[in-house]
């Protein structure tokens, strides 16, 4: 029996060890969250950040950038720019870019509005979340004006023209010729847009069940 | 497993106590693998559906929705419920047996590790019958499919992979506990049986991962249930991060499937080629190497998230450098066999099927690998045919050679010889009717999840599934050779098999319910 006691206290060691780098990696999962934004922000992938990395997300700071690089206008090189509208989930809105393309030279300063119409009865507060594609042009993309700043209020039935301002950097790599930029609305009370989740889900459902008959 | 208790008359408790009550690492290892049988009934079964629906081009039998839940129910069983529980039952059998030690080093835990299992099998099972429906988001449970999209039973699924990565986690602290505290005399570590040498590793790598799942699922359900926004990008997260946090657990755990198996084929392979193991050290650093390049080569299951390209090329040279010490396995086994009196009894032909084959799956990883060309093959049956080349006639195939390996060892009675040779005939060429043609259809575009094709698609469709219904009617065989050999046949000698070298088949076929209770020496 002394035997045994002694061989159990060795394993307590060995598995009190264990027990450390098992709880060591549970918490190594969660710090993937934030080292994951660091190293998008380090990058400038997925397009997150970029603007608030470089200090240019606002009206203010990106009036700044947006007049120096004016000032570089490149008349020997035109792009294309893609205007893209999204909703997020299920929201009951109308959301749509109206101008839906167009071409221009690097540093030109242009102007272009999306359309949102809220067909609910009820007041909302959206917001728009931009993204740039491919990822790697994002930091050459810089919004003077822009109506993702700020959460936009909506009253019930309400359609606003919202206005973007934006100029692209001369330094553009070169094997880009072609830029979407794309916008989500969002609604910001997230409890009212999850309901409506489950309502798709549920008419999903139906629909599937009603395809096979 | 009646016999096993029946030759040892110690005072410990009979019918379902026994079972339940255990800390004996037979019994617990002979529950394990029960355990992964059903399951792999239960999956198998799920994968018939499959194929029916996929039978012919169009809706035939299924719904879509009850088509999705079946591709993730059937994924998730087999990964969680079939082949890890099973390498943990041969690990519980075999380990002291293999390394001298009279149990494993933290009995009672052990009990606890396997008795969480049926819970949470009959959990995740369970969700097929609560409203909406179980898991249908396939098994690698992306968000916002498994978060903002999912059924309510979500959250059953979510406390089930728990339960699951808490029994895993419990069972690889015991084994690696057992290897580095409990040998016997003389049994230094590079001594140790492949095998035990392959389950070391693999219990680091899941101590290492299955955490990180854990969390994953977490973040799941608080994104669910609490408010967060971990992955919900109108909270500021981001579905991509869920595809990375996965597939740092998900690498590593493909070859949590695979390692052991690598153990019992460089077990079986010596003893049916008369020959020792060719390149033993080696074999134990390309095991090391490979475990270590799975934590960095994640990102290789997402080409087509969206990378930079710098991203691509790193996660595309550190993929293809596990074809490195890989190949060094393959080549040792083949090494082993070389001029070898090769005899091909059951386990041996399982074991050169396996070698065979999964370095068939090796090879189409290597496409898949190829950053370029993954944009053509992701998420098509190519994948499919890939992975089921490693993970059936990888990983099944190594635990099946390690059944009829070991099966007279566990009962004390050989196994039918003929009934296996037609076990594995039927096996081989229908495993290969089934996925081989999932090549074809993969690389002309049909894609994977889905429960109608193009018609284009319909003959290597319909061979699949004709194959798909013999291979799994002839796993049924498989089943009824078990408890034909537990019930009798023809007496096992102590050493079953005349090349077989190992403390295990030093003590009495059936292996006495106590064993090395005082060690061995080992010279």
């Amino acid at each position: 029996m002394a035997e045994d006691k002694k061989s159990a206290i060795s394993h307590g060691k060995l598995v009190g060890k264990l027990t450390v780098v098992v709880f060591a990696m549970f918490g190594f999962g969660f710090a993937l969250v934030p080292m994951y934004d660091m190293i998008c922000d380090a990058f400038g992938l997925n397009g997150r950040f970029v603007e608030i990395e470089q200090g240019t997300f606002g009206a203010e700071q990106g009036q700044i950038k947006g007049q120096q690089l004016a000032t570089r206008r490149d008349i020997n090189r035109t792009i294309t720019v893609q205007f893209t509208a999204t909703l997020n989930q299920s929201m009951a809105w109308e959301f749509e870019p109206l101008t839906r393309s167009m071409e221009l030279h690097p540093g030109e300063i242009k102007q272009v509005k999306y359309l949102a119409h809220n067909k609910t009865g009820k007041k909302v507060v959206a917001q728009a979340v931009p993204s740039v594609a491919p990822g790697q042009a994002t930091k050459y993309f810089t919004k003077m004006e822009c109506f993702c700043f700020d959460q936009q209020t909506f009253e019930p039935g309400e359609t606003k023209e919202m206005q973007l301002v934006f100029v692209v950097d001369p330094d553009l790599p070169r094997n880009v010729n072609t830029i979407t930029l794309g916008y989500t609305f969002f609604d910001t009370d997230r409890k009212a847009g999850l309901e409506s989740d489950e309502k798709i889900i549920m008419a999903a459902a139906e629909s599937s069940k009603a395809y096979l008959n | 497993m009646s016999t096993v208790a029946a030759t040892h008359e110690h005072h410990h408790p009979t019918g379902i106590t026994r079972w339940l009550f255990t800390t004996n690492h037979k019994d617990i290892g002979t529950l394990y693998l029960w355990f992964a049988f059903i399951m792999f009934l239960l999956g198998g079964a799920m994968a018939m559906v499959i194929r029916a629906e996929l039978f012919q081009p169009g809706m035939q039998i299924v719904d879509p929705h009850f088509f999705n839940q079946m591709t993730t129910m059937h994924g998730l069983i087999m990964v969680f419920g079939a082949v890890m529980p099973a390498f943990v039952g041969l690990a519980n059998w075999q380990i002291p047996l293999m390394i001298g030690a009279p149990d494993m080093a933290l009995p009672r835990m052990n009990n606890w590790s396997f008795w969480i299992l049926p819970f949470a099998g009959t959990m995740l099972v369970s969700t097929l019958f609560m409203e909406g429906g179980g898991p249908a988001f396939g098994w690698t449970f992306y968000a916002p499919l498994s978060t903002t999209f999912a059924p309510a039973s979500t959250d059953f699924f979510i406390f089930a992979v728990h339960l699951l990565g808490f029994s895993s986690i419990m069972g690889a602290i015991n084994i690696i506990a057992t290897i580095l505290n409990m040998r016997a005399p003389g049994m230094t570590l590079m001594k140790m049986p492949l095998f035990v040498w392959t389950w070391l590793i693999t219990a680091f790598l899941l101590i290492a991962v299955m955490p990180v799942l854990a969390g994953a699922v977490t973040m799941m359900l608080t994104d669910r249930n609490f408010g967060t926004s971990f992955f919900d990008a109108a909270g500021g997260g981001d579905p991509v991060l869920f595809q990375h946090v996965f597939w740092f657990f998900g690498h590593p755990e493909v070859y949590i499937m695979i390692l052991p198996a690598f153990g019992v084929v460089s077990q079986i392979i010596p003893t049916f080629a008369r020959k020792p193991l060719f390149g033993y050290a080696s074999m134990v650093y390309a095991t090391a190497a490979i475990a270590f390049l799975s934590f960095i080569v994640w990102a290789h299951h997402m080409f087509t998230v969206g990378m930079p390209v710098a991203g691509e090329l790193y996660f595309m040279y550190a993929t293809v450098m596990i074809a490195v010490p890989t190949a060094v396995k393959v080549f040792n086994w083949t090494a082993t066999m070389w001029k070898g009196s090769m005899t091909f009894e059951a386990p041996m032909l399982w074991a050169i099927a396996f070698v065979f084959l999964f370095t068939i799956g090796g090879f189409t990883g290597l496409m898949l690998g190829v950053a370029p060309a993954d944009f053509q093959y992701h998420d098509t049956y190519f994948v499919v045919a890939h992975f089921h080349y490693v993970l059936v006639t990888g990983a099944v195939f190594a635990i099946i050679a390690g059944v009829y390996y070991w099966l007279p060892k566990w009962t004390g009675n050989m196994y039918h010889e003929g009934l296996a040779k037609w076990h594995f005939w039927l096996s081989a060429i229908s495993v290969n009717v089934l996925f081989f043609p999932m090549h074809f259809v993969g690389l002309a575009g049909m894609p994977r999840r889905i429960p109608d094709y193009s018609p284009m698609f319909a003959e290597f469709n319909m061979m699949a599934s004709l194959g798909g219904f013999v291979f799994g009617a002839s796993q049924l065989l498989f089943l009824y050779i078990i408890i034909k050999t537990i019930r009798g046949g023809e007496k096992a000698t102590d050493e079953v098999w005349e090349g077989a070298e190992g403390l295990e088949w030093t003590v009495a076929s059936p292996a006495p319910y106590h064993t090395f209770e005082t060690p061995p020496q080992v010279k």
